[in-house]
C-alpha cells in the first residue's frame, strides 16, 4: 500500500483546489509556498505524506496541501501524529502548529512528542499572538503586549519555543522565518533528520501583530541582526565583521568584532550542530545585544520512538503464532461434563 | 486456644443459608494481601467446579496507614451449587485480620455468621486506631455472631520459623495461613495455590517455601482436633453448569480478550492508547502483553493524548481503542466529537466508578449513562453498549468493534469497577463460532476527471475508510463541518442540517438485535428492566419472586444506544416497570424520554452493588403482595435507597 518509489513532482502537484483563506499579506502564504517548493526537492510522495494540525490560523495548513491531511483539535496534533506514526511508521508526517496551539493548550503534548523523539517535522509558526480568536496575547508575546485581553499590557514572561524544545529533549532544533529564502533549506534539513525535528518559524501576523519581527526580518536589519548558522562554519554576521565567541571567564556567549576576516583571532566559535551545550546558549541568546540565531541550531539524531516500539513488537512476536483460541483458553481451566442445570 | 464466645441459637441457625451457597469475606489491612488471598481462593473454588462470583473492595489509597479504618481492604466471594450471579449479600464468614477490618465489616455479617479474627493483632494500639474502647473479642459485643479467635500472627511466625525470614517478611505469610484455613473449611484443593506460589516466587525459593508452609499450616490447623468448636467443615457440591471448558475471568481480562478477538475478526491491527486510572488500567496491562496479536499499546501523557493517538491510529488504518473511567472519559470528550465528525472507527471503554469528580475511585456505580449517550457538545451521537458481567464483556467488546468498523463511528462500551475487578467462571468460547467482519479499506483511485469522495456513503451511511499511503486518494478531514460527498469545509446552513441528520440516522440505523427477555414473558404485571452489572442481583431476585408465584419478568438491555427496535412495544406490554440502577435514575430517564412509559426508578448510590433482597423488596412492593393488584402507592418512590 505504501508505495515508497519516489516520483518526480513539481510544487504545483502539492497544491489543492481549495481557496486559501488566510488574511491578505499573512506570512502563512510564504510558508505554504516554501513547503510546496521543498516537497519536490526532498523527493516527497503526496500519497505517502500526511499533514496534521491542531487549531489556529496555522492549522488550516493541511487543507492547502495535496497530501493526506488531518485538521484535529486544539493543541493535540502531537498525540494524533504519534498514533498515525505508530500505526504506519512509513508515512512522512508533518505537524503544523502555532505558538498558542503548540505551547499553550498543547504544551504538554509538545513536550512529550519531543522527549519521545517521534520521527516527524514539527513546524511551529510563531506570530506571538492569537490570530484566529482576534488578537489576544499568546504565550510567546513579549511582556507589555497590548491586546484585547491585556488592554494595559501583558505582565507574564514569554515562553521561548526553541529553549522549550531543547529542554524537552529535542534532537533537532532550527529557526527560520516566513519570507526567508533560506526556509526551504531549513525544512530540508529537518526532513533529513530522523526523529522529532522542531522548527520555529517566525511568522508575521499582518492584522494583529504586524512587523513584530521586523527588527531582524526587515531587509535593512537582516545583515546586522541575523546569524545564520552553518555546520562547520564560524558564527559570523554583519558581513563577517562580527561574530559570536565564548567568554571563558563567565562561560557565556559574547559578540566580538572581527578585524580583516581573522575570525580565529577574534575567538569566534565554529558551529557544531551536535554541541548541545552551545545549542542551549544559542536558544537563550537575548535578541538585541545579540543577533537572532537562525538555521539549524542543533541536530544530533537519536533512536526514534516509533522504531523502538516497532522493534519491541517485532521481537516479542517473533516465533509466536497468534492463536486466538489458545489465548482465550489460557490459564487454569476445568471441564464441566454434567448436564445444564435446572433453574 | 480457639474459643467460641457464643452458642448459636436455633433461630440464628435458621437464618443461616443452606450450605449450597456460602459467602466468605476476607478483610484486613491493605498491606495484608487480602486481594491476593481472595483471588487465589476464587481460583481454587473455580477449580472445584463451584459456580462463583467475587467482589473485591479495596481502599483508594495504595497503602493507607496500617491498622486504620480507611486502610481496610476486603475481598468477598460467593460460591455454591446453585447458579451464582452476584457476589452475595451478607457474608456468612468474615475473616478479620485486625480490629479495623472487624469494625468496618462486621455489621454486614449475617446473624449467626462466623467471625475468624486474628487475636494477635488486637493489641491496644490497633484497637485505638480502629477506635475501639474495649477489645470486641472479649467484651461480648460480638454475641450475635460465632467468634473464632486465633493468634494468626503467632501461628504464622511459628510455621515459617525454619525459613529464617525477618519478622516483617514472616508476617507477610499471614494471608497464606488464612487462605490455608479457608481452603480446609470449604474442602478446597491446595495444589493450584502451591503451584502458583512456586511460579510467582521462582526466583525467591525461600519465600515460596515459607508461604507454602504457612498455607499448609493454616490448612493443618483446621484439621486438628483443637478446632472442633464452631468451625465445622463446610462442603459445597459442585455447581452443575453448561458442559464445556471453563476458566475464571475478570471483566478487564475478558474485555481485553474481546477487543483482540474483535480486531482479528475485522482483520485489523489493534492500537490501544491509555492513561493509568482506577479501575480501568487493568485493560492496558493485559493488552500490553499481547503484542504477537498485532497489538500496540501506548501509555500516553494524559487521557486526551490517549484518545487522540487512538484516533490517529484509526485514521492510519488500525483499530484505535482507548479506555478510562469517568474523569478520564470527561477529558476525552472533545476528541470523541472529532471522531464523530471525521467518522473514524474507535472503541472507548468506560469502566465506570462512583461519583462526580474523583468521587469513589475504587467503588462501583453506573452513573455515566448520561455521559455516554448525551455527554458531548453539539448533536454528537455514538452507539453505546453495556456489559452485564465479566464473561459477557467479551462478546460486548467484539460487538463494539463490529459496530465501530462497520459503521465508521466511535462506540462506547460501558462496564464498571465491579465488572472490571470481579471474577467469574467463563465458558471458553469457540472462536470458530464467531463470524468475521473483515474491513475493506478504500483503494480504488478515482478515474480521469473524477475526484475521490471521502464523505460518500454506503447503504449503512458509512463513509469509505481511505488510509494515508493509498495512491490517488489524498484528502483532508477535520473537525469543521464537512460537505456531504467531498468532505470539504462547508458552513452552509442546509449542509449542516443535512450532515447532522446523517450522523444521527447512521447511529440510529445500527443493526441492534431485538431485546429478549431474560426470565419471564412478554406482557404481565411487572418488568424489572436493568443494564450493566445489576444483572446478577436482578436475575436472582426475579427468579426467587417467580418461584413464589409472582408475575414478574427480567429484561436486561445491552444496547443502550440505539435501543433495540422492539423495546418500546415490549415495555408497554407490562403494567409496571421498575428500573434498578446504581445511579439516580439515568436509564429510567432515557426510557421515559424514548417511549413515554412510566418507568419507576430503584436507585442505589452507595458504591456497593445491589443486594438481591433489595430488589426482591422492590418486586414485592411493585406487584403488591402476591394476589393483591398493585397500586401506585406501593411503587417505590424515586429516592435513593442508601443516601
Amino acid at each position: 500500500m505504501n508505495d515508497m518509489t519516489p516520483i518526480a513532482t513539481s510544487p504545483k502537484d502539492w497544491e489543492t483546489d481549495q481557496e486559501v483563506r488566510w488574511c491578505p499579506g499573512c506570512g502563512d502564504y510564504a510558508i505554504l509556498k516554501a513547503i510546496q517548493r521543498t516537497m519536490p526537492q526532498i523527493g516527497g510522495t503526496p500519497a505517502n505524506t500526511v499533514f496534521v494540525s491542531g487549531i489556529g490560523c496555522s492549522s488550516r495548513f493541511p487543507y492547502y496541501m495535496e497530501t493526506y491531511g488531518f485538521h484535529t483539535i486544539h493543541g493535540r496534533a502531537p498525540a494524533f501524529v504519534t498514533g498515525i506514526k505508530l500505526a504506519n511508521p512509513d508515512l512522512d508526517v508533518w505537524l503544523v502548529t502555532g505558538d498558542g496551539d503548540g505551547l499553550s493548550i498543547g504544551g504538554n503534548h509538545m513536550m512529550h512528542i519531543l522527549r519521545r523523539n517521534l520521527d516527524t517535522q514539527i513546524l511551529l509558526f510563531n506570530n506571538e499572538i492569537y490570530g484566529l480568536t482576534k488578537g489576544q496575547y499568546s504565550p510567546t508575546s513579549r511582556e507589555g503586549t497590548r491586546s484585547p485581553s491585556t488592554p494595559f499590557g501583558s505582565v507574564d514572561h514569554p515562553a521561548k519555543p526553541c529553549a522549550f524544545a531543547l529542554g524537552s529533549g529535542a534532537r533537532f532544533v532550527a529557526r527560520g522565518y516566513d519570507v526567508s529564502k533560506n526556509l526551504p533549506d531549513v525544512l530540508k534539513a529537518a526532513h533529513s533528520h530522523k526523529g522529532a525535528a522542531f522548527i520555529e518559524i517566525f511568522q508575521n501576523c499582518i492584522v494583529y501583530n504586524a512587523d513584530v519581527f521586523a527588527e531582524f526580518t526587515d531587509k535593512n536589519n537582516a545583515n546586522s541582526h541575523q546569524l545564520w548558522l552553518e555546520q562547520g562554519e564560524p558564527m559570523l554576521f554583519e558581513k563577517g565583521s562580527r561574530g559570536i565567541s565564548l567568554d571563558h571567564d563567565t562561560l557565556q556567549l559574547k559578540v566580538v568584532d572581527v578585524e580583516g576576516g581573522d575570525w580565529q583571532n577574534a575567538g569566534v566559535i565554529v558551529h557544531d550542530v551536535r554541541n548541545r551545550a552551545v545549542a542551549h546558549m544559542l536558544v537563550e541568546m537575548p535578541f538585541g545585544p545579540f543577533p537572532m540565531a537562525l538555521g539549524v541550531l542543533y541536530d544530533d539524531p537519536h533512536p526514534t520512538f516509533e522504531s523502538a516500539v516497532v522493534a519491541q513488537n517485532r521481537e516479542l512476536s517473533e516465533g509466536r503464532t497468534p492463536d486466538l483460541q489458545a489465548l482465550v483458553s489460557k490459564g487454569q481451566t476445568w471441564m464441566v461434563e454434567k448436564e445444564p442445570r435446572e433453574n | 486456644m480457639a474459643t467460641a464466645s457464643h452458642e448459636v441459637t436455633p433461630q440464628e441457625a435458621a437464618a443461616h443459608p443452606p450450605a449450597e451457597a456460602v459467602v466468605v469475606r476476607f478483610a484486613g489491612d491493605s498491606g495484608d494481601g487480602m486481594q491476593l488471598t481472595g483471588g487465589q481462593f476464587t481460583l481454587s473454588t473455580a477449580l472445584a467446579g463451584n459456580d462463583l462470583a467475587t467482589f473485591p473492595d479495596f481502599p483508594a489509597e495504595i497503602r493507607a496507614p496500617q491498622g486504620t479504618l480507611f486502610g481496610v481492604s476486603a475481598f468477598q466471594i460467593n460460591f455454591g451449587s446453585t447458579a451464582i450471579e452476584t457476589a452475595g449479600d451478607a457474608p456468612d464468614v468474615l475473616v478479620a485480620m485486625n480490629p479495623a477490618a472487624l469494625k468496618t465489616n462486621v455489621s454486614a455479617l449475617k446473624p449467626g455468621g462466623l467471625i475468624i479474627a486474628d487475636s494477635g493483632e488486637f493489641g491496644d494500639r490497633n484497637l485505638a486506631k480502629a477506635k475501639y474502647e474495649a477489645n470486641p473479642l472479649d467484651d461480648g459485643s460480638l454475641a450475635k455472631w460465632q467468634l473464632m479467635k486465633l493468634d494468626i500472627s503467632a501461628l504464622t511466625l511459628e510455621a515459617v520459623k525454619p525459613f529464617g525470614l525477618g519478622n516483617k517478611e514472616a508476617l507477610r505469610c499471614k494471608n497464606m495461613w488464612t487462605l490455608g484455613l479457608a481452603l480446609w473449611m470449604f474442602d478446597r484443593d491446595r495444589q493450584p495455590i502451591v503451584d502458583w506460589l512456586k511460579a510467582k516466587f521462582a526466583k525467591l525459593p525461600d519465600i515460596a517455601e515459607a508461604n507454602i508452609a504457612a498455607l499448609n499450616a493454616g490448612h493443618a490447623y483446621g484439621e486438628t482436633a483443637e478446632l472442633a468448636g464452631p468451625m465445622q467443615k463446610v462442603s459445597i457440591a459442585a455447581a452443575p453448569t453448561e458442559p464445556g471448558l471453563y476458566r475464571t475471568v475478570t471483566g478487564a481480562e475478558s474485555i481485553s480478550l474481546g477487543l483482540v478477538a474483535g480486531a482479528q475478526l475485522a482483520g485489523l491491527k489493534l492500537f490501544f492508547g491509555g492513561y493509568p486510572i482506577t479501575p480501568a488500567s487493568a485493560i492496558l496491562h493485559h493488552l500490553a502483553r499481547l503484542k504477537e496479536f498485532g497489538v500496540t499499546t501506548f501509555q500516553a501523557e494524559d487521557e486526551i493524548a490517549a484518545i487522540c493517538a487512538s484516533i490517529g491510529a484509526s485514521y492510519a488504518g488500525q483499530l484505535g481503542i482507548t479506555s478510562s473511567s469517568g474523569p478520564g472519559i470527561a477529558l476525552k470528550t472533545e476528541a470523541m466529537g472529532l471522531a464523530i465528525m471525521t467518522e473514524l472507527p474507535l472503541v472507548i471503554v468506560n469502566s465506570q466508578r462512583g461519583g462526580p469528580s474523583t468521587g469513589l475511585p475504587t467503588k462501583t456505580e453506573q452513573s455515566d449513562l448520561y455521559q455516554a449517550v448525551y455527554g458531548r457538545n453539539g448533536d454528537a451521537p455514538l452507539p453505546v453498549i453495556a456489559a452485564r458481567s465479566p464473561a459477557d464483556a467479551f462478546d460486548c467488546a467484539i460487538e463494539a468493534v463490529r459496530i465501530a468498523t462497520t459503521y465508521m463511528t466511535p462506540v462506547m462500551l460501558l462496564t464498571d469497577g465491579y465488572i472490571a475487578n470481579a471474577a467469574e467462571p467463563w465458558k471458553v468460547p469457540d472462536m470458530a463460532g464467531y463470524a468475521p467482519f473483515p474491513v475493506r479499506f478504500m483503494t480504488d483511485a478515482p478515474g480521469e476527471g473524477e475526484t475521490f469522495m471521502p464523505y460518500a456513503r454506503d447503504e449503512k451511511l458509512a463513509r469509505p475508510w481511505a488510509i494515508p499511503g493509498t495512491p490517488g486518494l489524498m484528502h483532508r478531514i477535520g473537525g469543521i463541518e464537512k460537505a456531504q460527498g467531498t468532505g470539504n469545509i462547508d458552513y452552509a446552513p442546509e449542509n449542516h442540517a443535512r450532515m447532522t441528520e446523517i450522523r444521527r440516522d447512521k447511529v440510529l440505523g445500527v443493526d441492534v438485535p431485538d431485546q429478549d427477555i431474560e426470565v419471564g414473558e412478554a406482557g404481565g404485571r411487572l418488568a424489572i428492566v436493568g443494564w450493566g452489572s445489576t444483572y446478577g442481583p436482578i436475575l436472582q431476585a426475579v427468579r426467587r419472586a417467580r418461584a413464589r408465584g409472582i408475575d414478574v419478568s427480567h429484561i436486561h438491555i445491552r444496547h443502550i444506544w440505539p435501543l433495540p427496535k422492539n423495546l418500546g412495544e415490549l415495555l408497554r406490554s407490562y403494567d409496571r416497570i421498575i428500573v434498578p440502577e446504581m445511579n439516580t435514575g439515568q436509564l429510567k430517564t432515557l426510557l421515559r424520554d424514548q417511549y413515554l412509559v412510566d418507568c419507576r426508578p430503584l436507585n442505589k448510590v452507595s458504591g456497593q452493588p445491589f443486594m438481591i433482597a433489595e430488589i426482591e423488596d422492590a418486586i414485592a412492593n411493585g406487584v403488591g403482595d402476591g394476589d393483591v393488584p398493585p397500586s401506585a402507592t406501593q411503587l417505590p418512590e424515586p429516592k435513593a435507597m442508601n443516601p
